[in-house]
């Protein structure tokens, strides 16, 4: 036991991660060399944001940090969109 | 025994923290590469066509495998397990060498093909072209930069560890550096499909 309600992951847990992320990785480069148009786009955001998931969750181990941390994801995520959607609103009505 | 004021789950958050205004710094490259990617898709095309595809996949795994060791490292020292903690940094610090080393032989490569910014043969190219390799160097030799970081940091983290300053009992600067060198990790997660992936 480390912190309060904090408890020890196992190797074998991020061995597991590992391996999906590896998975993911071999999909993304598969799912790039078949045309789907605007979709490829969309593919790769998905699975890079699905990867960073398992990241941010096991490796930085945020599942097991208080809801501030994860407050503070939210919050840094909507900061981007609004950034993202703002500068596009921009540039898709020139 | 003497009691000492801390606080490691304040000292995490300060951590997250500044990784979220990383994240800003870096949205804002990819808002750019987004911006010229609607507005020159054919040529983000071809140029990422130039890019090689097994060079990044390769320094991919080692990133992924480099963000395994560090995780590892932190069951291993709150185990108390010294010796375990000190190999798996030192393979992450092993990885980051790794990747350096792929990127100079990489680069050696494309500025030998004459892609470099700045370069005539780069401007002959086109203006989508010139403007999809500014972005690439700007942004992987930022997350480059990046990796030097958190591999030193992690070396510095090491000596700690070996000297005994942090053990089981205190081990923050560990966990740190790990949240900083996941998010090297995660930017590259991002980077390699949208920029070596482009059908």
């Amino acid at each position: 036991m480390t912190e309060s309600g904090h408890y020890i992951v196992r190797f074998r847990t991020f061995v597991i991660i590992w391996v999906l992320l590896g998975t993911l990785t071999a999909l993304t480069v598969v799912a790039s060399r078949i045309d789907l148009g605007a979709g490829n786009i969309w593919v790769a955001l998905g699975i890079a944001a699905t990867k960073s998931a398992l990241v941010i969750f096991f490796f930085m181990n945020l599942r097991q940090e208080s809801r501030l941390f994860k407050i503070g994801l939210l919050v840094l995520l909507s900061i981007v969109a609004i950034f993202i959607g703002l500068t596009f609103f921009d540039v898709l009505y020139r | 025994m003497s009691h000492e004021h801390r606080d490691d789950t304040g000292a995490r958050f300060g951590m997250w923290i500044f990784l979220y205004t990383e994240v800003i710094l870096f949205s804002g490259l990819f808002i750019l590469y987004a911006v010229s990617l609607s507005k020159f898709p054919e040529q983000y095309s071809i140029a990422s066509h130039k890019l090689n595809i097994y060079f990044g996949g390769a320094n991919t795994l080692v990133l992924l495998t480099s963000s395994l060791t560090m995780a590892m490292a932190i069951t291993a020292i709150q185990r108390g397990r010294k010796k375990q903690t000190l190999i798996l940094c030192c393979s992450t610090i092993g990885l980051a060498l790794l990747f350096l080393v792929n990127k100079f032989f990489e680069w050696s490569a494309e500025i030998g093909h004459g892609i470099y910014p700045g370069s005539e043969e780069l401007a002959a190219m086109g203006p989508g072209v010139t403007n999809f390799f500014n972005l690439y160097y700007f942004t992987a030799g930022l997350h480059g930069i990046h990796v030097i970081i958190g591999a030193t940091l992690i070396g510095v983290v090491t000596v700690l560890v070996s000297k005994g300053r942090v053990n089981s009992e205190q081990y923050t600067l560990l966990e740190n550096s790990a949240l900083y060198w996941h998010l090297v990790d995660l930017v590259w997660i991002f980077l390699f499909p949208l920029y070596y992936l482009i059908l």
